[in-house]
């Protein structure tokens, strides 16, 4: 049978420096004492925090409007999309006339794995993932966090679109005016 | 005359007792075991799946878990006093990670990382245990998919309070079975 290939070079026997291991030796110890001069990577961590990016992922909350309004309306997309089904909602009529509320908002913080489906698929803009990313609990219970501690996280995002002011008693008049400014336009 | 030898003979203890107090501490010998302990960890790596990268990035030294004692990483459990389970639990793996469990001396620890080890995650599905807690018992949680490798600094920081309060309290030995399987919130 031909031989295929080449034939494999092996080193020789080490000389008698190689065999002292020396060489090796003070090469390893080089390479440390180069790295003692070098700047620290290590980040003390309680003490020492990262910079979180704005647009970061953490543990998802619920946010009320500049008037203190659940901004939540309990439409269940979140629920429907959330993957892994973290989000557990129960609906309640509320006092305002139009739109619902939820009675039972409840994450389990164990089951969400940070995707933020929720807070794309959420048309009110009531939901929203916070930089909140060293929760540790000890307990499952302790980790579904429900409504009251949601909007203790999520706090008072202001709404751009002043949707309940339109709908409710004071929508009136706001109606009124937009619709002046549309006959205006015209 | 026996009373001014006798307080002479007190001060002299008091002052003798003084200088003692400044070279000697005294505690108990439970707080001193417990503080030895909590700065020791030596935790199992139960890497199961995509959370064992961030439990590697916590002992790299970007985050440098030796700074709290726990870089030890024993592959052996007879070795491991924390068992910080990182990843999906499938009913597979399962017998395996409670084999090792038992393996491991008490007292010992657990860490559960991760969504899927918590509650199973988004494998809601039949060949996933839903959280690791229905084979032992779990002593911190630890949300994220994966969690960051300060959250688990926080979960190891938590084990050590947990350390400190089990030498408190002298529950020791004995330790609840697992959990039962809880339906409501998963």
């Amino acid at each position: 049978m031909p031989l295929v290939g080449h034939p494999v070079r092996r080193p020789g026997r080490p000389g008698l420096l190689q065999r002292t291991y020396l060489p090796s030796i003070l090469k390893g110890m080089w390479i440390t004492l180069r790295h003692m001069f070098r700047p620290k990577v290590t980040m003390r961590y309680p003490e020492e925090t990262w910079r979180v990016p704005e647009n970061y992922r953490g543990l998802p909350a619920l946010v009320r409007d500049d008037g203190g309004r659940v901004k939540c309306v309990a439409c269940f997309l979140c629920e429907y999309v959330c993957p892994p089904k973290a989000i557990h909602i129960e609906a309640q009529e509320i006092d305002t006339g139009v739109e619902k509320g939820p009675r039972v908002f409840d994450i389990n913080m164990l089951r969400c794995i940070m995707c933020g489906y929720c807070e794309e698929v959420c048309p009110e803009q009531a939901i929203f993932l916070t930089r909140e990313y060293s929760t540790v609990g000890v307990s499952r219970k302790e980790m579904i966090y429900d409504k009251e501690k949601l909007l203790s996280m999520g706090g008072i995002r202001p709404d751009p679109i002043k949707k309940w002011s339109r709908l409710t008693g004071a929508g009136a008049s706001a109606s009124g005016t937009r619709g002046a400014e549309r006959d205006a336009s015209r | 005359m026996t009373g001014s030898a006798a307080t002479r003979e007190a001060a002299a203890r008091t002052e003798e007792t003084g200088e003692l107090d400044s070279w000697v501490m005294t505690t108990r010998l439970a707080d001193y075991v417990a503080w030895g302990r909590k700065n020791s960890l030596w935790p199992m790596p139960m890497g199961l799946a995509c959370c064992a990268i961030e439990l590697m990035a916590m002992v790299a030294p970007r985050y440098d878990v030796a700074r709290f004692g726990a870089e030890a990483l024993r592959f052996s459990p007879r070795q491991a006093d924390l068992m910080i389970v990182a990843g999906t639990v499938t009913k597979k793996m399962a017998p395996a990670v409670k084999r090792i469990f038992d393996q491991m001396p008490e007292p010992k620890w657990v860490i559960s990382m991760g969504a899927c080890a918590s509650t199973g995650g988004m494998f809601r599905s039949y060949p996933v245990a839903q959280g690791v807690d229905e084979i032992i018992p779990v002593d911190v949680y630890i949300p994220g998919c994966p969690p960051r490798p300060e959250a688990l600094i926080e979960g190891i920081m938590q084990v050590q309070r947990l350390v400190e309060e089990r030498a408190k309290t002298g529950r020791r030995g004995v330790r609840p079975g697992p959990a039962a399987p809880a339906a409501a919130g998963r």
